[in-house]
């Protein structure tokens, strides 16, 4: 398999590094290699936040991402900050409200898709929006098998939540097959 | 835990190989990016039948910490470099007192609070030279989650068969980064205990054949003296030469003598390197990813020679190495401490370069090969 680099982007709180513990867990599960890590501020919630994971067949050395091939941004602010640096031909995966530049449609492979919205209104919990970001980015990358990712969303959510966030797994995936049509 | 494979942190497979070390008591005050460390002992000691304590500050972290290990449990303490300066105390306090414990220090960017959340090396001299004194050094640094895991398991080892203080050296690379860890059983670990014993009236004496006192645990039985004065083997006070310089000399070569059985490091394609890196703890990945990155293109061979014991510093196998290769270059998160003490090993026999990166970011496989281009 070809390496997956990921780095997803967001405002802190919304659980853009849990999304990639989730995601890392999946493949670690499904007998692959994987490596997460994050940056943060000091603050708690509000400041700028980037996690990344790594996932690949054989072992994974240097342990960040330098050029992903996927970047999730849930934020303007992230977008325009972290979407300088990619991989040739990568996908960005974005909150529809997030205003992306022609000339980055035309570069990379753009999915809008509406993550928050959907959480709140559809799934009726903001907090399910990583949530609904792992199903999207499964969806589109093909890294876990659907088991391994909700076995891996079970063991990081609130008791009593399961189901809920089971159904912003697949509403993510939803959601971006309907973005193909 | 249902499997032994998991995804964790560096953090969370520290407390899980202290655990399987036979840890029972861990006193600290949290502090990233250590954090995880205190709040998985704090879920964990009570299953295993021990005792997380949040004290007020790093110092009666550990001073608690030495407190339950003279009373006879394997103990932790953990923190980060504004901590690990307070914390430096009662490390020299261990030594000299024979106290065994394990101090944990995820090393993070800059003096003082600097850089809560970034990585760096910045403590690598302080680890040896931190507190007063002559006295002993075990410093160990871990460069994947495994390593977290195996390696604690190791410093409490060292910690209980050298009743020394051991430090573990990470940092915020491995300490934070998740990935796949084994979690071995501890039947199937080598795991050393204190030697137990009780000498009437004489709790510091060294029986024949022993390199430290078999240990009392405080409190069962046995009155004893645990001070930070020279003492004698009763462990009062002493101002006698000929006892000091005995009891002096026993604390250094308790671990000089053994040196070469504390000692571990790693050389990978070091043979026929034209450059060999020295790097350790979470810059091992840098430089793995540089060499990874180098092997599928026309450059130079590069080798690694990676101390996993930093203190006491695998010298002559270093030694060696640099009489084979071309030239060596030091890549530390820090502005060069290594280097000096890898300076001093190669002395002439080749040239020595230095990388090193305080940002707040790691150096990356091509600010290394960079660094080869420029300096080979």
């Amino acid at each position: 398999m070809d390496k997956v680099e990921l780095r997803f982007t967001g405002s802190g709180g919304q659980g853009v590094i849990m999304a990639t513990i989730i995601l890392a867990e999946a493949a670690y599960e499904d007998k692959l290699q994987a490596v997460q890590c994050q940056s943060y501020g000091p603050e708690a919630r509000g400041g700028m936040c980037k996690a990344e994971c790594i996932i690949y067949d054989k072992p994974i050395m240097y342990t960040k991402v330098i050029l992903p091939n996927l970047l999730l941004a849930l934020t303007q602010e992230a977008l325009d900050k972290y979407v300088t640096s990619l991989q040739k031909n990568a996908t960005i995966l974005v909150d529809s409200e997030i205003n992306v530049p022609e000339p980055i449609k035309e570069k990379y492979n753009v999915i809008s898709i509406p993550i928050l919205e959907s959480a709140s209104e559809v799934i009726k919990n903001p907090m399910s929006a990583n949530i609904i970001s792992v199903g999207a980015v499964n969806e589109i990358l093909h890294i876990a098998s659907k088991e391994s990712l909700e076995e891996a969303v079970l063991n990081h959510v609130p008791k009593g939540t399961g189901e809920l966030n089971l159904k912003a797994l697949n509403l993510g995936a939803q959601l971006v097959r309907n973005y193909k049509k | 835990m249902a499997t032994r494979f998991h995804l964790l942190q560096g953090n969370e497979a520290c407390v899980e190989g202290a655990i399987a070390a036979g840890m029972k008591f861990y006193a600290g005050y949290p502090i990233t990016p250590s954090t995880e460390i205190a709040e998985r002992s704090a879920v964990r000691l009570p299953q295993v039948g021990g005792k997380f304590i949040q004290m007020e500050d790093e110092i009666a972290g550990i001073a608690a910490a030495l407190g339950a290990s003279v009373a006879g449990l394997k103990a932790m303490t953990a923190t980060s470099g504004p901590g690990f300066s307070l914390k430096q105390e009662n490390i020299g306090y261990a030594s000299i007192a024979e106290i065994p414990i394990v101090i944990v220090d995820v090393q993070r960017a800059g003096p003082s609070t600097g850089l809560p959340t970034s990585p760096s090396q910045g403590d690598y001299m302080q680890s040896k030279w931190g507190t007063h004194g002559d006295h002993p050094v075990i410093v160990i640094s871990p460069s994947s989650v495994q390593e977290c895991y195996n390696l604690t398991v190791r410093c409490f080892n060292m910690a209980e068969r050298f009743r020394v203080p051991v430090i573990f050296l990470m940092d915020e690379i491995v300490g934070h980064l998740r990935e796949g860890c084994e979690l071995i059983p501890p039947e199937e670990l080598e795991i050393n205990n204190r030697i137990e014993g009780n000498i009437t009236g004489m709790t510091y004496a060294v029986s024949e054949g022993n390199y430290v006192p078999e240990f009392a645990a405080f409190g069962e039985g046995e009155r004893y003296n645990v001070t930070g004065l020279f003492h004698d083997d009763t462990g009062f006070p002493t101002n006698d030469n000929t006892i000091t310089r005995n009891q002096e000399r026993r604390l250094m070569d308790k671990i000089r003598m053994r040196r070469d059985r504390i000692m571990q490091w790693e050389e990978k394609d070091c043979e026929d390197a034209d450059v060999i890196i020295v790097c350790y703890g979470g810059t091992a990945r840098s430089v793995m990813g540089a060499m990874e990155e180098a092997s599928k293109m026309d450059f130079l061979k590069i080798g690694m020679f990676r101390p996993i014991t930093v203190w006491p510093f695998p010298e002559k196998a270093l030694e060696k190495l640099s009489k084979k290769c071309k030239h060596i270059l030091v890549a530390e998160h820090n502005n060069g401490q290594m280097l000096l003490e890898v300076q001093r090993v190669v002395k002439d026999n080749c040239p020595v370069s230095f990388i090193g990166k305080i940002d707040g970011t790691t150096l990356t496989p091509d600010d290394i090969l960079t660094k080869i281009t420029e300096v080979y």
